[in-house]
């Protein structure tokens, strides 16, 4: 095996290792339905707790998770499809020139 | 990293708007005038953009304080494009989450828009030209610290936006001290993901089209070769 493939692996080991070692090692800061959630909202409950009221709200919310996610699914696909084309296309283009 | 909608008392949001608008119009301006001087920059432009966009919607829990949070996706684009270039793209996926994921917000977007793209490139592409042209450190590893860079530089401006507006008992310390926890903390083993994310990225693009890093003078002949001859 490569070196650059190594790296790849390595890599992708430690990221790996990193996420789900946290998920099944490390006790959630919350309780429940409250583990693991975002810090955003952690620190709007930081600024609730002082008593301030946001002024203004968003002017669309996603109805529910599943629309969230639907949303947070297709930020993802684009940049990923736009990643993968060049990628691929980049890679082709190499392997003509190297024939 | 993202103020939410209406948590920004408005003098703020009017201050770092007016802060981040002329970045982001400098950027655009600067994204013409790179194009416009070679198409081919075109596309690695697209692809850090499409970084952006898939680093910053995926949400991964933190070792450090059992919750969420996720990558900005910026280091790659500050690397190689410098810090203008990425201000308009982050501005696009910050606008994006705004509106369509009540993620962060319209009245905040300036404070995100600073944050994110602004002051979080503009210190990892220091660092990266500084590890580049003064520690001669290879491509790999000086990504893999400007990713990271840009990370925690972006959540620790977050905090301190947040501590100038909100002020715990009247110390902006202790206020800063509180957020930072929050945002800060849990970005270090996130900023470290990113880092490998981004550096093994830049090594790859190395591989397959190093002439439009080549025209870009973040990269050399020998280096080129080097990075290519680890992949035989």
């Amino acid at each position: 095996m490569n070196r650059a493939t190594m790296e790849i692996i390595l890599g992708l080991a430690v990221i790996v290792i990193f996420v789900i070692g946290t998920l099944f090692l490390i006790p959630s800061g919350g309780e429940g339905e409250e583990g693991w959630g975002g810090a955003d909202g952690g620190a709007a409950d930081l600024i609730d707790s002082t008593g301030y009221e946001p002024w203004f709200n968003p002017i669309w919310e996603p109805p529910s998770g599943e629309i969230e996610s639907l949303f947070f699914c297709v930020q993802t696909a684009i940049g990923a499809i736009i990643v993968g084309y060049f990628f691929g296309y980049w890679r082709g283009a190499k392997g003509r020139k190297d024939e | 990293m993202h103020i939410m909608e209406g948590y920004l008392p408005i003098e703020w949001c009017v201050l770092w708007a007016v802060l981040s608008a002329p970045c982001v119009i400098y950027g655009l301006w600067r994204m013409k005038q790179m194009i416009q001087q070679d198409r081919r920059v075109l596309p690695l432009m697209a692809v850090c953009g499409a970084f952006v966009f898939v680093l910053s919607a995926l949400k991964i829990p933190s070792v450090t304080t059992g919750s969420c949070s996720h990558p900005t996706g910026t280091g790659l684009s500050a690397s190689f494009f410098g810090p203008w270039v990425t201000a308009v793209l982050g501005t696009i996926v910050l606008l994006f989450q705004a509106i369509l994921l009540a993620h962060g917000g319209l009245t905040t977007l300036g404070a995100n828009v600073f944050s994110m793209a602004i002051v979080g490139p503009f210190v990892a592409w220091l660092v990266f030209v500084a590890l580049r042209r003064y520690a001669h450190a290879g491509l790999g590893l000086s990504v893999f610290v400007t990713a990271a860079v840009a990370n925690l530089v972006t959540y620790t401006v977050t905090s301190l936006q947040l501590a100038l507006a909100f002020p715990a008992d009247g110390s902006i310390l202790t206020a800063f001290i509180a957020f930072a926890t929050i945002f800060a903390v849990t970005q270090i083993p996130l900023a470290i993901i990113e880092g490998i994310i981004c550096g093994l990225v830049a090594k790859y693009i190395v591989r397959v089209k190093p002439d439009i890093l080549k025209k870009l003078d973040i990269i050399e002949d020998a280096e080129i070769e080097k990075i290519q001859g680890e992949a035989a």
